[in-house]
C-alpha cells in the first residue's frame, strides 16, 4: 500500500513549488501593493523549503513495486 | 478556477490564480486517497476501524488533526485576541493532563476490551441501557455538530472569500462524503495527518514574521501591555481572583474544571478524537499516540494563540465581538486569523493557507460523519435493529450510513442558517454529556464496584443536572453566582463550573446506586476493570520507545511552558 507519507510528499512538493514559483515571479515582477514584510521574500524561502521537505518524503516513502 | 472566482465579492481576501490552484490541487488529492483506498475498506474492521493497523504516528497525528479544525484554529486565536495568552490554557492543562491519562491509564482497557467504541466500552462494561443512552445522544449531537460545523465553514468562506454559502456546504459535504464513504476510517484518517501537515505549512509563517515584525516576543509583551493589559501575557498570575484577569474565572475553574473534569470528558471518552487511537496496531502504538498528540498539542498555541496575540499587536484596526461586528460592519475576533494571513501572505502563501482552513473544516466534518458512521452501526443499528446480518451488510450500511449522515448534516446547516439560534443550543447541547460521560467511564475503569444501573443513572443524572443548570441561567441570568460561584464569570467559565458539577452529580449517583444494587462478579469484569486485569507489556524495547518515558518528557516540557509564561 502507498505509505501515506508519500501522499504528504506530494502535497507539499506540488505546493512548494507553486508558492516558489510565485515568489520568483514576484521577485521580477513586484506587486503594486505588496503584503507587508515583502522584502523578506517569504514565498520564495517558505515555497523552496516545502518544495524540499515534500521532494525528501516522496523518495523515502516512494511506492515499492513488489 | 472561474467557477472559484465566480463566487468571489465582497470579502477579506482575493485568492490570485495560484491560490485557487492550490487549493483545487488539494481538492483533488484528498478524493484521490479516497479512490485509492476504496479496495482496503471491504470488511467491517477495515471500514469501521481503518484495519486496526495504524502506527503510532498516524494515530497520534490523526487523534490531534481531529480536534484541529478551522473553527478551532479561528475561534482560538479570536480568544486570544480578546483575552490574551490565557486562551493557551486549552492547549496546555486543558488536554496534556488527559491525553497523558489517557495514554497510561485508560487505554489500555480499551485497546484489550477490542470494543469498537465508547459505548461499546459501556456495553461490556455497564450493560445495553448505559450504551443506548450514550449511542444515542453521541450519534444524534454529532450530526448536529457536523451541520453546525459545515454553516460555520460556509460562512467563514463567504466572509473571508466571498464564496457562496450553498457552493461551500455541498462542494466540502460532496468531497468528505465520497471520500470517507470510499475509503472509511482509513481514508479519514489519511486526510486528517495530511491535513495536519498543511496547517502547519499554511499558518506557520504567520508566527514567524509576525515576531519579526513585533520586534521578538519581548516586545511583543510591551506593545500588548500598552494596547491592552499586562495581564494578557500571563498564564496563572492574574488568576487568583475572577476579577484579576480578561476571562473572568479563577484557577479553581481552570485546574478543576477545564483540567480535571472537561478536557478529561473531551479527549478520554468522545469517541470522534477516541476512534483514532483504537485504530492502533499494538498496545505500544495505542499508548504513544496520545503522547505523540500531546506532545505537538503544546506547539499548536504557536500557530493558533500567538497570531491572536500578535494581531493584538500590529494590526491597526481594533477588532470587536461578533454581535458587534454584525452591527457595525467592523472586523471581529475571529477574522484575526485571516486578517493576519491577508497581512503576511501573497499569492501562492495565501492559497496554502485557506488551503489548511479549508482542509481543517473538512477533516473536522470527516471525523464527525466517520464517528457517527461508526456508532450508529456497531451500537444502534446491530444490537437494536439487526443483529443478524452478515459483515458485508454492515459495511454497506456503514458507507451509506456515511452518505445519509452528511446529508443530515447540511440538512441541520440549513437549519441553522434559518435559525441562528440554533448553533449556540446545539454547542451547549454537545457539552452536557461530556463530563457526566467521562464519571461514568472512569468509574468502570478504576471501581469494580461500579454496577450497571449505577452506571446508567450516574450518566442520565448527570446529564441531565448539566442541561437543567445551563437553562437555570438560561431563564435566570442571576443565577450564574451559584452555578459559576461569581456573577461575574463569562460563558467560559460557566462551562467550566457547570463541568464539575454534572460530574460530581454523576459520580454521586452512580457511587450510591451501585452500593444498593447487585455487584458484578470478578470474572465478569475481567479485561474491563483496574486491578481485575493484567495490562499487557509493551514488550522488552529499550527505554526511549517506552510509553512511560516520553509521557515524562512531555511532563516535564509541560511544568516549564506553565512556569516560563506563569
Amino acid at each position: 500500500m502507498v505509505s501515506i507519507w508519500f501522499f504528504i510528499g506530494i502535497a507539499l512538493l506540488v505546493d512548494g513549488v507553486l508558492i516558489f514559483g510565485a515568489g520568483m515571479y514576484e521577485l521580477w515582477h513586484p506587486p503594486a501593493h505588496p503584503v507587508v514584510l515583502f522584502s523578506l521574500h517569504a514565498p520564495i524561502w517558505w515555497g523552496g523549503l516545502l518544495a524540499v521537505i515534500g521532494a525528501i518524503y516522496c523518495l523515502k516513502f516512494k511506492p515499492k513495486h513488489s | 478556477m472561474t467557477l472559484f472566482a465566480a463566487f468571489q465579492a465582497q470579502h477579506l481576501v482575493r485568492l490570485s490564480t495560484i491560490d485557487t490552484i492550490i487549493v483545487v490541487f488539494y481538492f483533488a488529492l484528498v478524493l484521490a486517497i479516497g479512490f485509492y483506498l476504496r479496495n482496503r475498506a471491504k470488511t467491517g474492521e477495515d471500514f469501521f476501524m481503518a484495519g486496526r493497523d495504524m502506527t503510532a504516528w498516524v494515530a497520534g497525528l490523526s487523534f490531534l488533526s481531529a480536534n484541529l479544525g478551522a473553527l478551532e484554529l479561528m475561534g482560538w486565536a479570536g480568544s486570544a485576541y480578546q483575552y490574551g495568552i490565557l486562551a493557551t490554557h486549552w492547549y496546555w492543562i486543558g488536554a496534556i493532563p488527559a491525553m497523558l491519562f489517557l495514554a497510561l491509564v485508560m487505554m489500555p482497557f480499551y485497546y484489550i476490551s477490542k470494543t469498537h467504541s465508547v459505548p461499546g466500552y459501556l456495553k461490556l462494561r455497564f450493560g445495553e441501557p448505559a450504551r443506548a443512552l450514550s449511542a444515542v445522544s453521541f450519534g444524534f449531537m454529532t450530526v448536529l455538530m457536523s451541520g453546525v460545523n459545515m454553516f460555520a465553514m460556509a460562512k467563514v468562506l463567504q466572509i473571508v472569500l466571498g464564496w457562496d454559502i450553498n457552493v461551500s456546504i455541498w462542494l466540502s459535504a460532496g468531497t468528505v462524503a465520497v471520500y470517507v464513504a470510499l475509503g472509511g476510517l482509513r481514508s479519514a484518517i489519511f486526510n486528517e495527518v495530511l491535513q495536519f501537515f498543511l496547517i502547519w505549512a499554511g499558518v506557520l509563517l504567520i508566527p514567524i514574521l509576525g515576531l519579526h515584525e513585533a520586534g521578538g516576543w519581548s516586545n511583543l509583551k510591551i506593545q500588548i501591555a500598552h494596547r491592552a493589559s499586562e495581564q494578557y501575557v500571563h498564564l496563572w498570575s492574574g488568576l487568583g481572583s475572577f476579577t484579576g484577569n480578561p476571562m473572568g474565572i479563577h484557577w479553581t475553574g481552570i485546574v478543576f474544571g477545564l483540567g480535571a473534569i472537561i478536557s478529561m470528558g473531551y479527549w478520554t471518552t468522545d469517541f470522534l478524537v477516541v476512534q483514532r487511537i483504537l485504530a492502533a496496531k499494538d498496545i505500544r502504538s495505542a499508548e504513544m499516540a496520545p503522547i505523540i498528540g500531546a506532545g505537538f498539542k503544546m506547539l499548536v498555541p504557536l500557530i493558533v494563540i500567538l497570531p491572536g496575540l500578535l494581531g493584538l499587536a500590529v494590526l491597526p484596526m481594533q477588532l470587536v465581538p461578533e454581535s458587534v461586528a454584525t452591527v457595525t460592519g467592523a472586523h471581529s475576533y475571529n477574522d484575526v486569523l485571516p486578517l493576519m494571513l491577508a497581512r503576511y501572505c501573497g499569492p501562492g502563501l495565501l492559497g496554502l493557507g485557506i488551503t489548511a482552513l479549508i482542509a481543517g473544516f473538512m477533516s473536522g466534518m470527516a471525523g464527525n460523519v466517520t464517528a457517527f458512521t461508526t456508532v450508529w452501526t456497531y451500537d444502534i443499528y446491530r444490537p437494536l435493529i439487526n443483529s443478524k446480518g452478515t459483515d458485508h451488510h454492515y459495511v454497506k450500511m456503514g458507507r451509506w450510513t456515511t452518505v445519509i449522515g452528511v446529508l443530515i448534516s447540511v440538512g441541520t446547516a440549513y437549519l441553522v442558517m434559518q435559525f441562528a439560534s440554533i448553533m449556540d443550543y446545539v454547542q451547549a447541547l454537545f457539552s452536557f454529556f461530556i463530563a457526566p460521560l467521562f464519571g461514568t467511564v472512569v468509574l468502570g475503569m478504576l471501581w469494580k464496584r461500579a454496577t450497571g444501573p449505577g452506571g446508567f443513572w450516574g450518566l442520565l443524572l448527570g446529564t441531565a443536572s448539566s442541561i437543567s443548570m445551563w437553562a437555570w441561567v438560561k431563564m435566570d441570568p442571576s443565577a450564574l453566582r451559584y452555578v459559576a460561584m461569581s456573577p461575574h464569570a463569562k460563558t467560559l467559565a460557566q462551562d467550566m463550573y457547570q463541568a464539575l458539577w454534572s460530574f460530581l452529580v454523576c459520580v454521586t449517583v452512580t457511587v450510591v446506586v451501585s452500593l444498593a444494587t447487585k455487584p458484578k462478579t470478578d470474572s465478569e469484569l475481567h479485561g474491563l476493570v483496574y486491578g481485575l486485569t493484567e495490562v499487557p507489556s509493551v514488550g522488552n524495547v529499550p527505554i526511549y520507545q517506552k510509553p512511560h518515558f516520553w509521557a515524562g518528557v512531555v511532563v516535564v516540557i509541560f511544568f516549564v511552558l506553565n512556569i516560563y509564561f506563569w
